[in-house]
């Protein structure tokens, strides 16, 4: 029995929306360990405040990503003729 | 001083609005005007319930207290909004396929509709959730309480639980009205999203106006504000790393596994694009409800009176500056807070008890086929009023019980870990086929009881559930076991312990139960269909054959879903089938449709269980799952045959196109031989009649006569030699020649051809490797002699070189020996290559053919008959043929 077919190489446009995707997986990741960032700042002066600059950057940070999900929205299509070929890819039964 | 007579009137004025909002939006949805109630910002600010009154009053008092930590409480549910399109795209996909009402209907239809993993859920859920309904009725009670002392009046305990109880009554009354109109989950609260997607512009409003107030009004800007943050005390208070981690993670967990959350984020979904604009819209809303927080606890704790409470600053701070409409704004903000987390929630959990407890109670408390006479319409509708009415007083019991203390404030987290149990169960079955419902049963009981024992009952205090002697020494003694420190380990942040513990033994035992036990065939159909959501269109079949009646299941269906839709959803079943009137024919497919559209309204477990009596039981098997599978690849065998087909009609019909032009050439090349023929006939036959007439008049002298009779002998000889080829191709073709086998050498035949070809004596030159041709052959000598001298004889005529040349090779090729005469002419052009072996078939060039064009014709037929081939050879730098000798005379030969 033959495999189902499945588009090895894209046209232009499709091939844009798949890195589109990868895009937005990869946003939260990112962010993820942009969050997290603020805990390894040094902490030895105990004199020098991070608050504020804590606040700037979480929120800068925060802005940043609203951003970038509003550009993903924007590019990112929900169905695309080659997304049901992607999700045909051949799998090992359980 | 305000009023606090006008604060009653302007909180009831409110929930008159909120009432009017959602009963026209209703009215709206029944008129089918659905349009902006389904758009992507109703959604966006729908999903704002998670910001309660916890995180509306509750993260001023936590950055007032905890500095920076309030804030990932927000960033966990950023993460999981922005990365939308790994993990909710895909919940809601799998809400719309599967009609989920609910998270534990997401957990039970995952798992083989099972009922009892639904059970655990919902008891999960409701005592993560108590607490926090009972948090929300003391917020709302303490914001009032501040109102009633400003203004002079000094509240007693009593006048709080009267407050909370009266709050809950209504909240009870709001929640039945909206919230148990529609029976089916699938045709959505749009009363109930409208009014708390306002409630979401109430409270954003009102903090964004507390928010400046404070900045701007009292501390003077931006960078004063700044100033003053980094000479408070809370500069000091550092993230701790294991706490600041663990709260993301709980907070991005509690966001999909809340029941509100689930209710909102999926099950109220009704297109999935709205994601899109809530990834990035929901973070935003999220950040500006936390940007003003900092500001507000700095500010409160430098101009509060010392012990003022920080959670309260948001109503207390305007109110000690005399901004009595920013308070009364703030107040209505909380209120909307606690009201809208209140509702959906209470709604929620409802919809759980009712699919997952009461009704499969009643299902089982009955005779088998009696849910064709009950009405389980009712029974549902019923059922959810009274668990919305007992969710509710549970809040306020736990409320009054717990006395408003101060465990309140810790049970926001307390609670966010308990649901956060679910998730591995979730994430494993939405990603994972082989999770099955032995390992997300077994992860559940481990989750839910470490979590209780390290986590949610020593939030009650040292003493109250646990007493202090545990605490230090453990259970019975057993130190290991100490609800804080487990397995001995110490140090531990309490929050990060009980994270830790019963995440790491809640998941591990999830996987490890998966991995040792097997599923039942229903589990895998299921499975399937939830991690490869994205590959069906529609579910696969859970029923084989059916033993129901299609009446039965329409008068159970109308029981459900009401008359009308029932009867619909029949009729178009029938009306596909090519049927008319209401009842289709029962099929496997019919059913498992069926059964979607009842788990929409009472849950995957019942709507399952329900069909099950009445198809008495013939459920899925693996059996029929390898069915199913062997349909999938009989269907893509199918389409391979097909292709495979059609490839090779694509071949006969170019082959039938070359026939074709073959065809036509042919014709026409017969109608220019059947020309030449007759002329090459009446040419000798004229010059016999001439001479003949000649001869019979007799008038002539003896040598003259004697030359005529040669002419006319001469002629005549021409006349038979064409009739006797025509013969010989007609006997050849009619397979009925007669072959005298004979043995001989092949350099004999050759020498013989070559000589009666004349071809020794003409301007052609021979060139033969005789020490190749001693070859015997076994076969009829003269045929293949006459195969040669036709070769011989058409080199010698139709090479146009100047000093012609032919070469006869012997060789042997697979065991084949072959003749290969090869001249040095022009050769044969390539259109005509395919033709020269047909009858009547000659090149344009007839000048100097002298025969009628059946020579190859003949050698073909004689090579044929001999068991051997005469082809074409291309490419040799001229005309070439090779004469194939049939095999077994080449091996007898040796």
């Amino acid at each position: 029995m033959s495999k189902p077919k499945r588009t090895e190489f894209l046209e232009r446009s499709s091939y844009r929306q798949r890195r589109f995707r990868d895009g937005a997986r990869l946003l939260p990741v990112v962010a993820l360990v942009l969050m997290v960032l603020p805990l390894m700042w040094p902490r030895s002066a105990p004199e020098q405040s991070l608050t504020s600059s804590g606040i700037i950057y979480i929120f800068c940070l925060w802005m940043l990503l609203i951003l970038c999900a509003y550009v993903l929205s924007r590019v990112l299509r929900l169905s695309d003729p080659v997304r049901d070929e992607e999700a045909r890819t051949p799998r090992g039964g359980e | 001083m305000i009023s606090f007579n006008l604060l009653v009137l302007v909180s009831l004025a409110y929930v008159a609005f909120l009432f009017l909002v959602a009963f026209a939006a209703e009215r709206r949805a029944a008129l089918g005007k659905t349009g902006w109630l389904r758009s992507s910002t109703i959604y966006t600010l729908s999903l704002s319930i998670y910001c309660t009154a916890w995180t509306f009053y509750g993260a001023v008092g936590y950055a007032a207290r905890s500095g920076l930590e309030y804030l990932t409480i927000y960033l966990g549910p950023t993460l999981v909004m922005i990365g939308w399109w790994w993990l909710v795209r895909k919940l809601v996909r799998i809400g719309r396929t599967q009609r989920l009402t609910s998270i534990a209907d997401l957990i039970s239809s995952r798992y083989g509709k099972s009922t009892v993993l639904g059970v655990m859920v919902t008891v999960l859920a409701i005592v993560g959730t108590t607490p926090y309904i009972a948090l929300q009725l003391q917020s709302v009670t303490q914001s009032i309480g501040v109102f009633a002392a400003s203004s002079g009046e000094a509240w007693m305990p009593r006048d709080f639980n009267s407050a909370a109880m009266w709050v809950a009554v209504g909240l009870a009354v709001f929640t039945v009205a909206f919230g148990t109109r529609n029976l089916d989950a699938h045709e959505r609260h749009h009363g109930i999203v409208l009014a708390i997607a306002v409630e979401a512009m109430v409270k954003l409003f009102a903090l964004l106006a507390v928010g400046i107030f404070v900045v701007w009004g009292i501390a003077g800007g931006v960078g004063p504000t700044l100033d003053l943050i980094d000479a408070s005390a809370q500069s000091q208070l550092r993230p701790i790393a294991g706490r600041w981690i663990g709260l993301i993670f709980v907070s991005a967990g509690a966001f999909l596994c809340l029941p509100r959350m689930f209710q909102v984020l999926v099950v109220e979904n009704s297109d999935e694009r709205a994601l899109g604009t809530a990834g990035w819209a929901f973070p935003a809303y999220l950040l500006l409800m936390s940007l003003f927080v900092v500001p507000i606890a700095v500010v409160g704790l430098d101009l509060m009176p010392e012990g003022a409470n920080p959670d309260l600053f948001v109503v207390t701070l305007p109110l000690s500056e005399g901004r009595q409409g920013l308070a009364i704004l703030s107040f209505l903000g909380g209120f909307s807070s606690a009201t809208s987390m209140v509702i959906v929630a209470t709604l929620a959990l409802a919809t759980m008890v009712s699919n997952h407890i009461i009704v499969p109670s009643w299902l089982n408390a009955r005779t088998p086929g009696a849910v064709v006479s009950g009405d389980v319409r009712r029974v549902v509708v019923i059922s959810r009023r009274i668990s919305i009415g007992m969710i509710l007083a549970f809040g306020y019991i736990y409320f009054r019980l717990s006395g408003g203390g101060t465990a309140l404030a810790v049970i926001g987290l307390v609670s966010f870990m308990g649901v956060v149990q679910v998730l591995p169960a979730m994430i494993g079955g939405v990603f994972w086929r082989g999770a099955n419902r032995w390992g997300a049963g077994a992860g559940l009981m481990v989750g839910f009881t470490v979590w209780a024992w390290t986590s949610f009952l020593p939030s009650f205090g040292i003493d109250a559930a646990i007493s202090h002697s545990v605490f230090e020494n453990g259970p019975f003694g057993i130190g290991w076991l100490r609800p804080q420190a487990l397995f001995g380990i110490t140090g531990l942040d309490p929050f990060v312990h009980a994270l830790f513990w019963s995440m790491f033994l809640n998941t591990t035992s999830f996987m490890l139960v998966s991995i040792l036990t097997f599923p039942n065939p229903l589990e895998r159909l299921q499975g399937a269909q939830f991690v490869n959501v994205f590959d069906y269109s529609s579910g696969a079949r859970t029923w084989s054959q059916s033993a129901a009646q299609a009446e039965d299941l329409l008068v159970m269906a109308q029981r459900i879903l009401g008359g009308t839709a029932a009867q619909e959803t029949f009729r178009a079943e029938a009306k596909s089938q090519g049927k008319v009137g209401f009842l289709p024919d029962v099929t496997p497919d019919f059913i498992g449709r069926l059964e979607r559209e009842l788990a929409g309204s009472v849950g995957a477990a019942t709507a399952h269980a329900m069909i099950g009596q009445l198809t008495e039981g013939t459920i899925v098997s693996v059996e029929d799952l390898i069915a199913v599978a062997d349909e999938t690849a009989q269907i893509m065998e199918y389409s391979s045959e097909l292709e495979a087909k059609s490839a090779e009609q694509e071949r006969t019909a170019r082959a039938l196109l070359e026939a074709n032009e073959m065809l036509t050439t042919l014709s026409i090349q017969k109608d220019a031989f059947l020309s030449q023929i007759s002329h090459e006939l009446r040419t000798p036959m004229t010059s016999i009649r001439s001479f003949s007439d000649i001869l019979r008049d007799g008038e002539v002298e003896d040598d003259v006569r004697k030359r005529f009779a040669g002419i006319i002998h001469e002629e005549s000889n021409r006349l038979t030699r064409l009739l006797d080829d025509l013969l010989d191709l007609g006997v050849l073709e009619s397979g009925q020649v007669q072959l005298n086998l004979g043995q001989g050498s092949l350099a004999d035949v050759l020498d013989r051809a070559v000589i009666a070809s004349g071809a020794d004596t003409g301007k052609l030159k021979i060139m033969r490797k005789p020490a190749n041709e001693a070859v015997v052959v076994n076969t009829d000598l003269d045929r293949l002699a006459q195969v040669f001298i036709n070769l011989i004889s058409n080199a010698a005529k139709y090479c146009t070189s100047a000093t012609p040349q032919l070469r006869i090779i012997v060789r042997e090729i697979g065991g084949n020996t072959v003749v290969d005469f090869c001249d040095n002419g022009e050769g044969i052009p390539n259109e005509s290559q395919s033709m020269i072996f047909e009858k009547f078939s000659r090149l344009e060039d007839e000048g100097k053919a002298g025969g009628a064009g059946l020579g190859l014709a003949i050698c073909r037929q004689i090579m044929g008959a001999l068991g051997g081939d005469v082809t074409y050879l291309p490419g040799q730098g001229g005309a070439a043929f090779r004469v194939t000798l049939p095999q077994t005379q080449a091996l007898a030969a040796q």
